[in-house]
């Protein structure tokens, strides 16, 4: 057993876990955090993406010990209150989802693959980015029009920002 | 997975000390391991956690000569902008690992110690003649990759660094597994100082090798013509159900054809 403590989404936590916990085993068992889903448990899926650290990785391959000091967010902490992050809202306006399951890891994905783009995203570098992540309802299309769309509206909106701070 | 102890070193002396204790391994990123530990494949009993020792971080440029940490990520290799401009091959070859999540964790030295037969940095260090450096001696990558999954590393040993010169032409091509992504084929060509060399992975039965077919082929011309009608032997190739061997031999040709024209342009 180890002491396990960090930050999730703004609140620090801790809490006592076998070594051989899983980080996606930790938000869900041990928080109730249970938006992280398990899909695959062979580290293909993406389905349990959560940013560590400010970078989006997989859950499932990763121990909760291993995560121990570090900044966890995960889908439960996107949105502002009862305003969705925007790429929740796209993800809502564009029906980028049909079971829902993929959804959190599709929308921590894009987040992370969105602040790595400041200059935009085009569908083939967005679909490349996509790679780790498997909607088994394939419904891809839609996904990749939400992740652009949330894209230019975030984009239009650091340019306001700045604008202010100018 | 079965239950494990986990250490965090804070040191290459204190991971050294610790993997000492009972049937421990080094965790890097966790990407084979863990998964590898989910399916029971591996059960160490201890695991020593080198991921945040800051002196294995980090890529150094100086000159012609590369180091690059073992705890880099291949996220922070395919980004560095100095090795883009030293060696933009290799930085190229770190951005096609794995995804963008498992770039995040995965790091090179974790690669390399492992040495999958599909890995791609393997094929890139016997390409350009790396040294392996780790905690006790440095080790040329020609004698470091020795079989499927084999290295040269001894119980306990620490892979620290890896360092190359930076060669004046480079280029990986990679013939990827559409589902798992790894290299059905992968070639790494380099044109250096001490000639051209062509190392190919994902394909040899016993993991990486250099393909004396090609670089004999390229040691008059290093143009992609120069490999026209050159055949590549099958033997002691793969064969599994993601290619025959003659299929990986007739790919080995074409791969570095694309790699000596992409090294060309």
């Amino acid at each position: 057993m180890s002491d396990v403590s960090f930050v999730v989404n703004g609140k620090r936590v801790s809490g006592a876990a076998e070594d051989r916990t899983l980080l996606v085993h930790f938000l869900r068992e041990n928080l109730g955090l249970t938006g992280t889903h398990v899909g695959c448990d062979t580290s293909q899926c993406g389905a349990c993406v959560v940013h560590v650290d400010g970078k989006a990785v997989k859950s499932c391959s990763m121990l909760a010990v291993q995560a121990s000091g570090s900044t966890v967010v995960t889908i439960e902490g996107l949105a502002n209150g009862a305003d969705l992050h925007p790429v929740q809202a796209a993800f809502k306006e564009h029906h980028g989802l049909q079971c829902g399951f993929c959804t959190p890891g599709m929308i921590m994905t894009a987040t992370d693959m969105i602040a790595r783009h400041p200059e935009g995203l085009d569908e083939a570098t967005v679909r490349t980015e996509l790679e780790g992540n498997i909607c088994r309802c394939t419904g891809y299309h839609n996904i990749v029009k939400a992740i652009l769309a949330a894209s230019k509206t975030m984009a239009k909106a650091s340019k306001g920002r700045a604008k202010q701070a100018a | 997975m079965y239950s494990v102890n986990y250490h965090r070193a804070a040191s290459v002396a204190d991971a050294a000390k610790l993997v000492k204790s009972g049937d421990a391994k080094l965790l890097s990123g966790g990407m084979t391991l863990i998964p590898a530990m989910k399916t029971r494949l591996a059960a160490p009993s201890d695991l020593v956690d080198l991921s945040r020792i800051k002196e294995l971080q980090g890529v150094k440029v100086s000159g012609k000569t590369v180091t690059i940490g073992a705890a880099t990520t291949h996220y922070d290799v395919a980004n560095d902008e100095k090795l883009r401009k030293a060696c933009p091959a290799f930085a190229h070859l770190a951005s096609l690992i794995g995804d963008p999540a498992v770039r995040y964790k995965g790091t090179i030295g974790g690669s390399v110690a492992n040495n999958d037969p599909a890995a791609d940095y393997p094929a890139a260090l016997l390409a350009l003649g790396a040294t392996i450096v780790t905690n006790k001696r440095q080790i040329s990558a020609a004698k470091f990759f020795t079989g499927l999954f084999e290295t040269a590393l001894k119980d306990g040993e620490i892979i620290t660094a890896v360092s190359f010169t930076a060669p004046a032409k480079a280029a990986y091509e990679k013939f990827r597994n559409p589902a798992s992504r790894y290299a059905i084929v992968g070639v790494f060509v380099a044109k250096g100082k001490d000639g051209v060399s062509v190392a190919v992975t994902g394909a040899g039965d016993d993991g990486v090798f250099r393909s004396k077919e090609i670089e004999a082929a390229l040691a008059k011309n290093f143009a992609a013509s120069a490999l026209d009608g050159v055949k590549v032997s099958a033997k002691n190739l793969m064969t599994d159900l993601h290619a025959s061997a003659d299929y990986r031999a007739s790919l080995i040709a074409v791969m570095a054809k694309r790699a000596v024209a992409a090294a060309n342009a």
